[in-house]
């Protein structure tokens, strides 16, 4: 007989947690998950449509053996998986999370029919011409003159802005919101401006104004 | 081994021929052997303008093809020593030879001449590519135009990809007094724009068109300033220093008008 039960089954009002020992081999844990869905927990586990929080701890789990552990539990029809949780995750994972957390250093010009596209933010140093593309999922700054386009928060962080040391830029797009010079910031002196999202609107201020809009935009010093 | 150069510009009508040719006779003129290669296939030129359409028997794509030798097609210039063309074909298309046929060509006529002066075709498919294939260096031309100068980049861009490194410029038909005027974009904005060295800034002249016309290279003239400035660009490809010339234009009104005219062409 096991000693002590690999699969902890906890309810709670968003419905059930299933607490997966991160200690046991793999193999233990999926014959115990089946021992309780097939067989001793039968009736705890039988009724209307429940929520189910699978929590992995330490255990790094591959998509397939991810894949097996849904399978079982949805051998119970009433049994939906709402989330898979571990408190681990690859060295892949963790560098592509860095990545999107830390400001990115380029150093080249932008020249028109050319698309620079990153992950995080973005600091260019080089020029962007009429014709080039700049597109980060986070904010961009760049350190000469804009004089194409620039599209920041590519993957709908409104938070983020655009800024530059010699902003005439073609076109700005911070999430899904599009704007040209012309339409909305008539007073572009080409000097050292951010853009910025204010309710939707695509608002460019002078550089100074940066800290009163976007206090945590320095947030990821450590 | 000699230099293979290059002379693009993405937009069409801005002067690569012509300045091909020029840049060709002014080096040739300087006591240097240069070949001239003209790939615009399909729309010949370079030997229209040199004035050596009738003497044509090969050209590039029979090379290509080896329906002969390289040297049957080349075409000396009678009034240079040591200029030659290799002409393009006008019944093919930019199709009927590859990046690396060009290449082969190339390298073979950089071990008889000095200098391979490449005329690139206006675009950036195929033909651009093929001319692109065995240069070493590279000339941009332009215009000061807005359109001209946004193709020069995405040319500059391209080229910054293949193996000719950081490409020279060349600003093309100046017209110092629109300049003046600000109706015409300076020397100034388009190199901070650009962001290359520039080689050598041409101003508009009618004699150029004349000369072509007559299939007269216009350095072969010592009046015009058309003509001085591709002689300073030739001399600045050899290595010398030469500083810019003033680009002050006493004429205008009337000639200006006629200019643009025959600009349009």
């Amino acid at each position: 007989m096991m000693t002590k039960s690999k699969v902890t089954i906890k309810g709670t009002k968003d419905g059930l947690v299933f607490f997966l020992d991160d200690t046991c081999s793999f193999d233990e844990l999926v014959t115990d998950l089946k021992e309780k869905i097939e067989n001793s927990h039968q009736k705890i586990l039988s009724g209307p449509l429940v929520r189910v929080s699978l929590k992995l701890g330490k255990r790094f789990c591959t998509p397939e053996q991810q894949d097996e552990l849904t399978k079982i539990i949805r051998q119970k029809g009433n049994l939906v998986i709402h989330t898979i949780d571990a408190d681990v995750i690859s060295k892949e994972e963790a560098l592509a999370e860095l990545l999107k957390s830390s400001l990115q250093i380029q150093t080249q010009t932008v020249r028109s029919g050319q698309v620079l596209e990153y992950e995080g933010d973005l600091l260019l140093l080089g020029d962007v011409n009429p014709g080039g593309t700049v597109k980060s999922t986070g904010s961009i700054y760049v350190l000469g003159a804009l004089r194409g386009a620039a599209h920041a928060g590519i993957q709908g962080d409104k938070q983020a802005i655009i800024a530059s040391s010699m902003m005439r830029p073609t076109q700005l797009r911070i999430a899904e919101i599009i704007s040209r010079p012309s339409d909305e910031w008539t007073e572009l002196k080409g000097s050292t401006e951010f853009a910025y999202l204010e309710e939707d609107q695509m608002v460019v201020a002078k550089m100074n104004f940066l800290h009163r809009v976007r206090p945590e935009a320095s947030r990821k010093k450590t | 081994m000699g230099i293979a150069i290059v002379v693009t510009s993405g937009k069409g009508g801005v002067g690569k021929t012509t300045t091909s040719a020029n840049i060709g006779s002014a080096l040739a003129l300087n006591g240097k052997t240069v070949c001239m290669v003209d790939t615009d296939i399909g729309l010949r030129n370079l030997d229209v303008i040199m004035g050596l359409e009738n003497r044509i028997i090969y050209d590039l794509i029979d090379v290509a093809e080896g329906s002969c030798r390289l040297q049957q097609a080349l075409i000396k210039d009678k009034r240079f020593d040591g200029l030659s063309l290799l002409p393009a074909a006008q019944t093919k298309d930019k199709t009927a030879i590859s990046p690396e046929q060009m290449d082969e060509i190339i390298t073979q006529l950089k071990r008889e001449f000095d200098y391979v002066i490449i005329d690139c075709p206006a675009g950036i498919e195929q033909g651009f590519r093929n001319a692109v294939a065995g240069a070493d260096q590279a000339i941009v031309v332009t215009t000061p135009e807005k359109a001209a100068v946004r193709d020069a980049d995405r040319i500059i861009g391209l080229l910054e990809r293949e193996k000719v490194g950081m490409p020279k410029l060349i600003i093309n038909r100046v017209r110092s007094h629109m300049v003046k005027a600000g109706d015409m974009l300076d020397v100034e904005d388009i190199l901070d724009l650009l962001a290359i060295d520039l080689i050598g800034v041409v101003p508009d002249d009618e004699f150029v068109i004349k000369s072509a016309n007559a299939g007269e290279p216009a350095v072969m003239n010592h009046e015009s300033k058309a003509s001085l400035a591709y002689r300073n660009i030739a001399r600045r490809l050899l290595g010398e220093s030469v500083p810019l010339m003033p680009l002050e234009d006493k004429k205008g009104g009337m000639m200006s008008k006629f200019r643009s005219f025959f600009g349009l062409k």
